[in-house]
């Protein structure tokens, strides 16, 4: 019988990867809450006896609602960029460059023109978004699909063609209907997370949590999915069931989180890339790992946004571009030359 | 590999039917793929399936493995027709090992293997000590043990196609549907996938249905030939009484010499149309 023994994934692997990368989280978390252009005293802000407290108003009202907010959205990102790599078997795949999050932003900004209160925020608009990316992920998809086959650069092409054209109907919206407050066009296209509302991170904690556990059920079945329809087929799963449920679990987070912070693109794309030569391409591993890492790295990103340039802020959906869009490259010419006759 | 592997239909009887394909008709829009094709597969039986292009080979696989319905007809697996199984229960009864496997992600001949026990697993369900036992024995009679670590993207073309034997193994089918598995293998990579699944087949007495063009190693390894024809079976039996000259010019359109040598062993040879 056997020499060599396989080495399988187990509870003891799982916990130990996702607990490194949960500590790596907490420091993360921390070192973030003590970075910024104003230096807080820790002692001072703790101090919970002070009437006055301009210390702890920075920490509680400003950093960390906006720290969590962060961590919460990066997680869901890469989540979802993890999912649809499998589901369209295509490592180029991101909520943002299909248009997914373009689909949501979209939606999202109808919904506000009937100006929700605060509760409404939580509910209606993440509703709309997520109806936005849902029926943008099926677009792109059934676009993408010629005669049955789905290629990659077909499908990229595409969702590019479909950003655009969300992007400009978006830019239309806002000409023509005055938003109100500051949230115009630019926060859904640039991506923002200086959001301080605690009630609005809570909700979108509660989405994101559910569209991860959907998909760490359906695990295996996105492994046996990145080999192809007929190939997950004949390994048992019920593709086009549990394509469409995968679809709902990536636009429930997309839509989650694009209704609070915007379109923040790129996240999707080089979090599951870096995971995976981390850690391998099994998603009952990978799912979790991502999500971790991309909070780890959006806070790290919004952290530098916010600290960069003193007091003046950068949009944090621009550090993650001028990240992404060259690793993306990079990327595309790696898989275009593997792939090369 | 020596000698005839004769005595073909004797199994179909004394074993009982495996796979059952009843007045089978399937369209892709309006093109007809298939139509009326009766056909039954006895447990142990090895059965090589042949044709032109287009001739409703693959598609008779995949009607047989499940993953497309029959547009008119049933297909019945173990007595009970596949319709009425579930997916998951369909592949831990038969497995399928296609002509070619592409993997955007790099996974280890290990993660693919182990993949063949998703249909026996459960939720996020990470796999327990018999599914571990299942897929190494597995890899041990592909002879892919020693890979097991190796991305499955560095492997060459046949091992690589071994590896998916392995992943079809380790779904312990009762049926394995291989389609043109040797199509994109050089010579001794596809007697080597041939001779390995010849004797899964004669010492385990595993079902074999596949699709192969090569009528040659078809007559060598397989006992029983099929041919389709523009979505009808056209003749099925033994390789001596199938592959006639008459026969694949009929199926084909090819002119062939077929000679048989002393032990039975067929070889099929074009016929040149111009002298040599």
């Amino acid at each position: 019988m056997a020499v060599a023994r396989l080495t399988p994934l187990t509870w003891g692997r799982l916990l130990r990867v996702n607990g490194a990368l949960l500590a790596v989280l907490l420091v993360t978390l921390v070192a973030a809450a003590a970075l910024g252009p104003v230096r807080i005293d820790w002692r001072r802000a703790l101090d919970f006896r002070a009437q006055v407290n301009p210390d702890a108003v920075i920490l509680l009202r400003a950093r960390i609602p906006r720290i969590l907010l962060a961590a919460i959205v990066g997680g869901a990102l890469a989540t979802a960029g993890t999912a649809l790599q499998a589901l369209l078997r295509n490592p180029l795949a991101d909520p943002h460059l299909l248009g997914v999050s373009g689909g949501a932003a979209l939606a999202g900004v109808c919904a506000l023109v009937f100006r929700p209160a605060v509760l409404g925020q939580a509910v209606v608009v993440p509703a709309a978004a997520f109806a936005g990316a849902l029926a943008s992920t099926w677009v792109v998809f059934r676009l993408a699909r010629i005669g049955g086959r789905l290629d990659s650069y077909t499908l990229l092409l595409i969702g590019v063609i479909y950003n655009a054209f969300a992007a400009g109907l978006l830019m239309f919206i806002n000409t023509v209907v005055d938003l109100y407050q500051a949230q115009g066009v630019l926060f859904w296209l640039m991506g923002s997370l200086a959001n301080r509302d605690y009630r609005l991170v809570g909700a979108l904690a509660l989405y994101t949590l559910a569209g991860l556990g959907v998909l760490l059920l359906r695990a295996r079945d996105l492994d046996c999915l990145s080999l192809g329809d007929d190939r997950a087929a004949e390994l048992g799963v019920q593709v086009d069931r549990t394509r469409l449920l995968i679809f709902v679990a990536v636009s429930l987070l997309v839509g989650a989180v694009v209704s609070v912070s915007g379109m923040i693109g790129f996240v999707g794309l080089v979090v599951p890339h870096l995971v995976r030569l981390a850690v391998g391409a099994d998603h009952r591993l990978l799912l979790p790992a991502a999500y971790l890492a991309g909070a780890i790295f959006l806070v790290w990103a919004d952290t530098l946004a916010r600290t960069v340039l003193g007091a003046t802020e950068i949009p944090v959906g621009v550090v993650t571009a001028i990240c992404g869009a060259p690793f993306f490259a990079y990327l595309l010419r790696r898989e275009r030359w593997k792939t090369a006759p | 590999m020596t000698g005839s592997r004769s005595g073909h239909g004797a199994d179909a009887v004394t074993n009982g039917v495996l796979v059952r394909a009843d007045r089978l008709r399937f369209a892709y829009g309006q093109r007809e793929a298939l139509s009326d094709v009766t056909l039954a597969v006895g447990r142990g039986e090895m059965l090589a399936i042949a044709g032109p292009n287009g001739s409703g080979k693959s598609t008779l696989l995949s009607l047989l493995s499940g993953v497309r319905r029959p547009a008119a007809g049933t297909v019945r697996l173990a007595g009970r027709d596949l319709a009425a199984y579930g997916r998951r229960e369909v592949a831990r009864l038969v497995a399928v090992v296609p002509q070619e496997t592409a993997v955007a992600f790099p996974y280890t001949v290990a993660e693919m293997v182990l993949m063949g026990r998703a249909p026996h697993l459960h939720g996020i369900g990470l796999e327990g000590a018999r599914d571990l036992a299942v897929a190494e024995r597995a890899m041990d009679r592909t002879g892919v043990l020693v890979f097991a670590d190796r991305l499955l993207a560095e492997l060459s073309g046949g091992e690589r196609q071994r590896v998916i034997v392995a992943r079809a193994l380790a779904q312990e089918p009762s049926l394995l549907l291989l389609d043109e598995p040797t199509t994109f293998l050089d010579l001794r990579h596809a007697i080597e996938i041939l001779e390995l699944i010849a004797g899964l087949n004669e010492r385990e007495g595993l079902t074999v249905v596949a699709v192969l063009h090569d009528l040659t190693l078809a007559a060598a390894y397989f006992r029983r030939i099929a041919f389709l024809r523009a979505g009808r079976l056209v003749a099925d039996g033994p390789p001596l009484s199938v592959i006639t000259e008459a026969t694949v010019r009929a199926v084909f359109d090819a002119e062939v010499r077929v000679a048989a040598d002393s032990d039975g062993v067929l070889t099929v040879r074009p016929l040149r149309r111009e002298g040599r």
